[in-house]
């Protein structure tokens, strides 16, 4: 196809440009050219007449009224091949790690959404080892589910240890707002874990412009995709997709869009959407899970409540806790019937009670909580807290049902947990006589 | 009359501007796009503007269109194929079925085309009507089974004036492109009908004649069916914050409820509902029809990341397919997830389109429209004398769980029956999570007004008592409120709290409703006197085990009756001390 080169641009802001040119389509890649020979990437997002607006991928700082567009008869497109395994790219597509450039396929970017009647009903547990996971929001293949935490908390060990604990045939981390140190952790871990040779990463850092993080979950999708086509079970990590919200932002608001809640623009929710929805258990072929962080300080910001919506349920962390409340798997009921039979009886039990301990805490700070009951359920609580929301405690989900009845022994009486008689019969540990906990209390 | 035709002037995502360049344009009509590569993509005319510049809603994405692409208007409005075969099936928004797209490509690629209905199946039509008959729209010219009902061929509700059958076929084997009638006007004009024809989505379908809903819509779900009841032919909505249990609501009460068709439009929310749906549903019996439940649903999905111009036409395609089975005389429901999600894709189109903002940016007209689909549902006396209805339950997805929001308020304003969805609730693993105290219906429940007062009388009273509790702790209160709190933690926990994941629990029909309901009364009603509140509790801890169990256990299980002496013993016990004090 003819690629033509236009000069006469119009106007030049932050991550937006505008030009006059004839025969564009409609999301087609362009390149811009600098005077000194420099180039970078920018795609149309807007035709108006002969009016085209593109979203610049280095940034509108240093483009001159002489800069050339010059359209490229595509769309953005990303490398696909197996040797891109152990590789490290940025979100321009390019390789970052000082490594050859490959020669592979292109795959579509942002390609449209399966056939639901293609997907499957996910049905498989992935174990991870962390109990607040595996026992109370159990993580299922195929999953999309974030960590919601504040700026500050370990999400991002979390999400590596996640990744290098399950059996992933292939995992892509899309870095978006990282600081380098994060970058670095993250490249350190998975070589820890030894997981490089099955690891891409898409890196964007906050030196770079915020086009670029805005194609960093596309580009790890595009391809975590392709992989997932070829059978592979995919798990894609999205760190942080508060920070991808916001150069949404910053765009949709270079763009004079009408913001619609903080300044959010009004496709928020179809944005998220469409990225989350790519998880997918397909028919016929592997899967894609994608695990993903949203920082937030609050809960019902537009970002967390669109994403919450979205979603497959969330890990909600805290003061290094995973929490109970606020934490949630949409597909456990999917698996937790499979796993051991008290799963389920156990998990709403523990839950039930460490509910009736959260309302004793409200009344305790009143100086009202004088009864025996009352004060085991406290303790029940802090026993909870301390051997079961640790997120970097390693338990196998059989250790941790265990737990969970040692602890119930510990403080309550059998009558009090509201488990089915066969149930308590089967498991309750007698005569405080305990499988894990005595353990971790000698230790 | 000629097709008006144009081209591209203007891209921006969904929303593109068209130069009319000949004919007459009407708004809302279909218009197709067409790509250099030949894909025509399908949109809707939503604005017509000075200097013949036309704004449509492309229902694809729209990547790769150019300036000057060429524009086709249709001079007809997005319709839905409505015919039998509908029952049993899963589309798109815009009816493509989602099966027959999935043996061309895996991926929704755009501009696929495929039949809204088999057209492939032969049905077996018997006549009812003969040569020289009179007809009209609405007319029925026969019946075909179609799963387990007989499903009316009629003749296109939008025939005015009468008309006289010039040709019927004899009963046979028909597919729905086959003429099974030719029809005649006065002036000689004649007309050929099909089993199938098309009707304008987005206008409503007009009543014969228009009744109230009066009579409960059982949906197995006690909360529902007790305190706050939905009716045939009645609207409900449930608003609540995203993993407070909108969707478990709504599956169950897809799978349950005693409505002859269900509808889901599964609009802008995860794909991965619907697909639990479509996969769960063919397996599962239908037990007062003993067929697949599959076999009364359709399912019309636009999730959240297909185009979103295609999440409104799924709301009305719903819509009008549940008034075409309320013409064939049934009770149909409509599951609409999420209204919120069709009112964000009205938000998108209008901010592009630069309108004035209202708030949060929704548009102005936003509670017009909202009214005007609610007001869709509705009781209807069919021309034999016989009554049907179309119920419409919505969810809405407040931003931030505030209910405080344009489209919340608006729903509020439009339906009959307001199920809050409670965060708290939902934490606390009190499913279904619905407000005990701010939730609302008008419409009759299963048990009388009388007992219905009573219930909500107690709830009140434990909650007042709950947060007394908090402030002074067990001793601030008289073991009499102890008493009545535990009295009201119970009902809440034994029959308002249901396990949709339990068998036998997930679903009470009105019969055992009504046991349970007496049982609970049962023990509301007697006065225990017990001296601590230590005893209180644990006698109302083994109630509650007991009546759990209970509830767990099938109607026919021979330990039904034991259990149900069991719990009665345990209530008599206490009540004895009282006796003997």
């Amino acid at each position: 196809m003819l690629k033509k080169t236009y000069e006469n641009i119009d106007s030049i802001g932050r991550a937006i440009l505008t030009i006059q040119a004839k025969d564009v389509h409609n999301k087609e890649l362009a390149e811009v050219i600098y005077p000194d020979g420099r180039k970078a990437f920018a795609q149309v997002i807007a035709l108006n007449g002969s009016k085209v607006t593109l979203q610049l991928f280095a940034g509108g700082f240093g483009v001159s009224t002489n800069c050339k567009v010059r359209f490229l008869g595509n769309p953005v497109q990303v490398g696909f091949s197996d040797e891109m395994l152990g590789r490290v790219y940025a979100g321009n597509g390019q390789p970052i790690d000082g490594g050859p450039q490959l020669v592979s396929d292109m795959t579509r970017v942002a390609g449209p959404s399966i056939n639901p009647v293609k997907r499957l009903i996910p049905k498989n547990m992935i174990r991870t080892g962390v109990p607040m996971i595996d026992v109370f929001n159990t993580l299922v293949r195929s999953q999309k589910i974030p960590i919601f935490a504040r700026a500050g908390e370990p999400y991002n060990r979390l999400l590596a240890n996640v990744a290098t604990q399950t059996d992933a045939d292939v995992i892509i981390i899309g870095g978006v707002g990282l600081k380098y140190d994060e970058y670095h952790y993250f490249k350190e871990r998975i070589e820890e874990a030894g997981s490089k040779s099955k690891t891409i990463m898409f890196i964007h850092t906050h030196r770079d412009s915020i086009v670029e993080g805005l194609m960093v979950p596309d580009l790890a999708l595009a391809v975590g995709e392709r992989f997932a086509l070829q059978g592979k079970n995919v798990f894609v990590l999205l760190s942080d997709m508060t920070q991808w919200s916001d150069y949404l932002r910053q765009v949709a608001n270079a763009q004079d869009q009408i913001p619609a809640n903080q300044g959010y623009p009004g496709d928020l929710y179809s944005q998220l959407a469409s990225r989350y929805e790519k998880a997918a258990d397909i028919d016929g072929a592997g899967s894609l899970t994608i695990l993903g962080v949203t920082t937030m300080d609050d809960v019902t910001h537009p970002v967390p409540d669109n994403t919450g919506y979205i979603t497959e349920g969330q890990f909600f962390m805290k003061d290094g806790y995973l929490e109970l409340f606020g934490s949630l798997s949409r597909l456990k009921q999917q698996v937790n019937d499979k796993t051991r039979d008290d799963h389920r009886s156990i998990m709403n039990a523990m839950a039930r009670l460490f509910s009736e301990a959260e309302e004793r805490v409200k009344a305790q700070k009143f100086g009202s909580v004088k009864d025996e009951y009352s004060l085991r359920l406290l303790d029940y609580r802090k026993t909870f807290q301390k051997e079961l929301m640790d997120p970097f405690r390693y338990l196998e989900l059989e250790d941790a049902l265990d737990l969970c009845w040692d602890i119930l022994a510990n403080h309550f009486k059998k009558e009090e947990v509201v488990l089915s008689s066969e149930l308590v019969n089967m498991y309750w540990p007698e005569n405080q006589k305990f499988k894990i906990l005595k353990n971790s209390t000698n230790e | 009359m000629e097709k008006a035709k144009g081209k591209v002037v203007s891209v921006n995502e969904s929303l593109v501007g068209a130069e009319n360049t000949q004919g007459a344009i009407m708004n809302g009509e279909v218009a197709y796009i067409i790509l250099e590569d030949g894909k025509r993509l399908k949109a809707e005319v939503i604005d017509v503007k000075p200097g013949k510049l036309v704004y449509l809603q492309v229902f694809e994405d729209t990547s790769w269109m150019k300036v000057g692409d060429i524009v086709e208007f249709t001079g007809l409005p997005l319709a839905v194929k409505l015919g039998p075969g509908i029952l049993g099936t899963v589309t798109d928004g815009l009816q493509n079925p989602l099966y027959k797209l999935a043996e061309k490509e895996w991926f929704l690629e755009r501009g696929m085309v495929v039949e809204p209905l088999d057209t492939n199946v032969k049905w077996h039509f018997t006549p009812q009507i003969k040569k020289g008959d009179v007809v009209s729209g609405s007319s029925i010219l026969g019946t075909v089974p179609e799963k387990m009902f007989q499903h009316k061929i009629f003749v296109p509700f939008s025939v005015q004036g009468d008309y006289t059958v010039e040709h019927i076929v004899a009963e046979g084997d028909y597919t729905i492109k086959d003429t099974i009638s030719t029809i005649k006007d006065s002036l000689g004009n004649t007309m050929d009908l099909t089993m199938a024809f098309d009707w304008p989505v987005k206008k409503p379908m007009p009543f014969h004649e228009r009744s109230v809903p009066t009579e409960t819509l059982p949906t197995g779900m006690r909360i529902l069916d007790a305190l706050f009841p939905i009716a045939y032919g009645g609207t409900a909505c449930s608003p609540g914050p995203f993993g407070a249990g909108k969707t478990v609501l709504q599956h169950s009460i897809a799978k349950h409820s005693r409505a002859d068709v269900v509808i889901i439009a599964a609009c802008g929310e995860r794909a991965g509902e619907a697909v639990e749906v479509f996969k769960d549903f063919p397996e599962l019996i239908d037990p007062r029809t003993g067929k697949s439940l599959m076999d009364r649903t359709y399912i019309v999905g636009n999730t959240s990341s297909m185009p979103v111009a295609a999440r409104e036409a799924s709301v009305y395609m719903a819509t009008a397919v549940g008034e075409y089975y309320r013409k064939q005389g049934l009770d149909v429901l409509i599951l609409a997830d999420s209204t919120s999600r069709w009112a964000q894709a009205l938000r998108e189109t209008s901010g592009r389109k630069e309108e004035i903002p209202g708030p949060e940016a929704f548009p102005m007209y936003i509670s017009t429209l909202i009214s005007a689909f609610y007001d869709r549902a509705g009781v209807e006396i069919l021309p034999d004398g016989s009554k049907s209805s179309l119920s419409i339950i919505g969810t809405v997805s407040p931003a931030g769980g505030n209910f405080d929001e344009p489209v919340t308020q608006a729903t509020l304003l439009s339906t009959g029956a307001f199920l809050g969805l409670s965060r708290e609730l939902s934490d606390a693993r009190k499913y279904p999570a619905i407000d005990r105290i701010d939730s609302n219906s008008k419409y009759s429940s299963l048990i009388s007004d009388g007992e219905v007062r009573f219930l909500k009388d107690l709830l009140r009273e434990g909650k007042t008592i709950a947060s007394n509790l908090v402030l002074m702790g067990e001793r601030g209160i008289t073991n009499e409120a102890y008493t009545t709190y535990q009295k009201s933690e119970l009902l809440d926990a034994v029959f308002l709290q249901q396990n949709s994941f339990q068998d036998v629990d997930g679903v009470t029909n009105p019969e055992r409703l009504r046991l349970m309901f007496n049982m609970v009364k049962k023990i509301i009603d007697t006065s225990v006197h017990i001296e601590t509140k230590e005893d209180i509790r644990s006698h109302f801890n083994f109630l509650r085990q007991a009546f759990i169990d209970w509830n767990y256990m099938k109607m026919d299980d021979s330990n039904f009756d034991n259990q149900k002496s069991k719990i009665l013993n345990l209530v008599k016990q206490k009540a004895h001390v009282k006796e003997n004090v």
